[in-house]
């Protein structure tokens, strides 16, 4: 009798903390902890003798694993902080352990290193211009950070441009700061976006599926007729065509298609296409 | 009297330079160590369990460039705009794409690489100002200052003499 109350007990507790490997791919909650694969077996029930020395032996030789958006270290184990699909990525050389991360939805962007995204210019203060992001706070761009600017040649920025460019620093102690080149000091596409174009906000999963080397509706929007996109990581997305009504029909189709099963979507375009 | 009483001379006195000339290397020696003693009990020192540093073998990161092979995020398709193309890291394979269309659909359209009339008369514009600024002398830069929000106010009167009127 004892024992079916304690097994209630613990999973109406949720302390069972349960290995990654055997969760990939399903839906985990906030709180959960998830082993990671060395520890299964030292945790595993019914110790013989043997392990607590192999566990030693294992402790120095341990494989560094990364954990992404989502996850949290918490000792030895995972702590999930969102809710979605775990995933995990293994790694494709060098060292060990692989990438771990949940796959969630939102809609509000967190600034993070390294991102590419797309800025609105709302200020400009002497050599400063500040960005909107969509985060917490504007980001600062310095004049400086334009491919080809000194301090005599000023980038032709205005108030309301916009901008694609990215982080260098971005955490919840400071004040985000982008630049508009990269470590070489090249532009490479990153800079003032150009005139006309439409710019719209969709949520962050939807660029992250859009930006997936294998995604089909790039390649179908791209063979529809000439434009332009740029895909910001926080949630914008920029669109230019030829006609006013070919840049609608596409921003159109880009923020549909979160929710169209491929036929739906295969349909539109044909229709699209015949016309 | 005096004779029998030897003086006694205080320690600190004895640890002394001048003292210490006359004395044999053993006791000095003795004397040094009686002073690292006294040092080193001066010394404060925490009374704690020896913690073992736990060496972290997971990694926190935020991105998710790490996770998932995302393409770059500006792109063109059918030559729209030829400097992205350019840029684009990927840019093979775009071309590639576009060189697909290119050769199946060369007899209905032709890819029109002319910037329309509206973008040059812009362009202008604001390379006359941009030009002008450069060649203008210090005198003359007061006439290209630019307001808070980076707009080229329109030119003011300049400030001459006026004589006064009695």
């Amino acid at each position: 009798m004892a024992e079916p109350a304690s097994v209630a007990a613990e999973s109406l507790a949720g302390s069972r903390a349960r290995a990654a490997r055997t969760v990939l791919g399903q839906v985990v909650l906030p709180g959960e902890e998830l082993l990671l694969p060395e520890q299964e077996d030292a945790e595993g029930p019914g110790g013989a003798v043997e392990r607590p020395l192999s566990l030693n032996a294992r402790a120095c030789s341990r494989v560094r694993v990364v954990c992404g958006p989502g996850l949290r270290r918490c000792g030895d184990r995972l702590l999930v902080t969102k809710c979605g699909r775990l995933r995990h990525k293994e790694p494709g050389s060098g060292s060990g352990g692989g990438v771990y991360w949940v796959d969630s939805q939102q809609k509000r962007y967190v600034p993070v290193k390294g991102d590419h995204v797309i800025g609105i210019v709302t200020a400009k203060s002497g050599d400063i211009f500040k960005v909107d992001v969509g985060g917490s706070e504007p980001a600062s761009l310095s004049y400086l950070s334009f491919e080809g600017a000194t301090k005599r040649n000023r980038p032709n920025v205005q108030v309301g441009d916009l901008i694609y460019g990215q982080f260098v620093v971005a955490n919840k102690d400071m004040e985000p700061e982008m630049v508009c080149i990269d470590s070489c000091g090249r532009a490479n596409g990153m800079g003032v976006i150009g005139q006309d174009g439409l710019l719209f906000k969709v949520t962050l999963g939807l660029i992250r599926k859009l930006l997936a080397p294998d995604c089909e509706i790039i390649q179908e929007v791209g063979k529809l007729y000439p434009l332009e996109i740029v895909f910001g990581m926080n949630g914008r997305i920029w669109v230019k065509a030829k006609t006013i009504q070919q840049t609608l029909i596409l921003a159109n189709i880009l923020e549909a298609c979160e929710h169209m099963t491929s036929d739906q979507r295969k349909q539109i375009f044909s229709r699209l296409a015949e016309s | 009297m005096a004779a029998e009483r030897k003086t006694r001379l205080s320690k600190n006195l004895l640890r002394m330079k001048f003292m210490q000339r006359g004395l044999d290397s053993e006791t000095k020696k003795q004397l040094e160590e009686e002073e690292k003693k006294i040092i080193s009990e001066e010394h404060w020192y925490l009374d704690l369990p020896e913690l073992k540093e736990k060496e972290s073998f997971i990694i926190e990161e935020q991105s998710f460039l790490l996770c998932e092979d995302l393409l770059y995020g500006r792109m063109s398709f059918r030559g729209f705009n030829p400097e992205v193309e350019h840029w684009c890291i990927f840019q093979k394979l775009m071309l590639q794409m576009n060189a697909k269309h290119k050769a199946e659909e060369v007899e209905d359209e032709t890819v029109e690489l002319d910037v329309s009339d509206e973008e040059m008369a812009r362009r202008y514009e604001t390379l006359v100002g941009t030009i002008g600024k450069k060649f203008a002398r210090k005198r003359d830069h007061a006439n290209y200052e630019e307001d808070e929000n980076g707009d080229i106010t329109p030119i003011k009167a300049k400030k001459m003499f006026l004589k006064p009127q009695d």
